[in-house]
């Protein structure tokens, strides 16, 4: 249980997938710009990567590995997590279609965020069990869902700051994702895992 | 052999997600595109035209396909900001093109009003009233009623003798609003 715990917080603040390894930063600058459509991305993103590390985990080990398929693992992870996205994206624009217009693009493009693709293979890279894949997915979500919200809070409050001419816009948005980069290095050596 | 399995497996995997979508697709089919019914119901529905359209359904169905949503002048500020909470886009200002000049500037309710004496009842006010809120007849007198008149305007223009004029409504105890009678800030750069 303890391990299953530090796991969760080591992937959630430590190794964080956006400030510490770096991924899906497209949707970390693209949706970051209100709180609303953040909080959208990020419950679409939670649900997309954690159900595609469960389902690639399941694909991985009875399908690719008992029959020496290791090499399309990549080829059959996209596809997994495609299907996933496409979901979804049904279930979204079923449920709430106000959500769905706030994310609009951003969540087909959930297929092309690459920490979706880096969790199933960080997975797979780990050695990660069935619970172990489930929760480094949920974390590394949950990770991303909190840099996405604190940023996009950020932003909203800087599109009132009196910002210099030449830092206005992305300039200063990217600044303030740096800091917050380095804000982040200060939980490494929180968990060793 | 290695490759056949290969493709078989893809294949078998693929064939199955897409199962899914199928049942998906169907379990979770969206109807119709409530949003115009919404927009339509946001609208004030004086179908006055000030937005350029014919009327507040066709405007609401432009908004729906990306029109601005800031050209409502009867709806004013509160509509405006009811449409950008429902199309999840910032609230803009309105439009000052679409108001009615210094109706818009000086942000008090009007109504028209018919210069009763210049009148010649030719009934094209009658015509371009969107609520009905004028009364009379060909070669008779018309006049307005007060509680019925939204302030769209279109009657000034269509009178051919001027006799329309837009007039502040007298502070009630039922149309008086505290907020505007603030005090102007001014901001200095």
């Amino acid at each position: 249980m303890t391990d299953y715990l530090l796991l969760l917080v080591g992937t959630v603040l430590v190794n964080n997938f956006v400030l510490v390894q770096f991924l899906g930063l497209c949707p970390f600058m693209g949706v970051s710009s209100r709180t609303e459509t953040a909080i959208g991305m990020s419950f679409a993103t939670v649900f997309v990567m954690t159900i595609a590390s469960l389902l690639s985990y399941l694909v991985t080990t009875y399908l690719l590995v008992p029959l020496n398929l290791e090499y399309l693992t990549t080829m059959s992870f996209i596809l997994v997590i495609a299907v996933v996205v496409q979901f979804t994206e049904m279930v979204v624009h079923k449920t709430s279609a106000s959500l769905y217009r706030l994310l609009g693009i951003f969540l087909p493009l959930i297929t092309t965020n690459c920490a979706v693709l880096g969790v199933a293979l960080l997975n797979l890279r780990l050695q990660h069990g069935f619970f172990e894949s489930i929760i480094y997915g949920f974390g590394a979500a949950l990770g991303f869902s909190l840099v996405l919200v604190m940023f996009s809070a950020m932003r909203e409050k800087l599109a009132n700051a009196d910002v210099p001419t030449p830092f206005k816009g992305t300039a200063i948005a990217m600044i303030t994702a740096g800091l917050m980069s380095l804000a982040f290095l200060g939980f490494s050596g929180l968990v060793k895992i | 052999m290695n490759i056949l399995l290969a493709i078989l497996v893809l294949g078998s995997i693929a064939a199955l997600f897409g199962a899914l979508l199928g049942y998906a697709s169907v379990r979770f089919k969206v109807d119709a595109d409530p949003i115009v019914d919404q927009l339509d119901a946001l609208l004030p529905q004086t179908q006055c035209g000030q937005c350029g359209y014919p009327g507040c359904k066709p405007y609401a169905q432009a908004v729906a396909d990306g029109e601005a949503i800031n050209k409502c002048a009867p709806g004013g500020e509160d509509t405006i900001k009811k449409i950008a909470d429902l199309m999840g886009v910032e609230v803009q200002p309105l439009d000052e093109s679409h108001s009615q000049g210094d109706i818009a500037q000086s942000n008090r309710p009007k109504v028209a009003f018919v210069i009763e004496e210049d009148c010649i009842g030719c009934t094209k006010c009658i015509q371009a009233c969107p609520v009905d809120a004028i009364i009379g007849a060909a070669k008779q007198m018309h006049t307005i009623i007060i509680d019925e008149c939204t302030g769209c305007d279109l009657c000034v223009a269509p009178c051919p003798v001027d006799c329309i004029e837009m007039r502040e409504l007298p502070d009630t105890i039922h149309n008086w609003q505290w907020d505007l009678a603030s005090i102007p800030v001014k901001q200095l750069d």
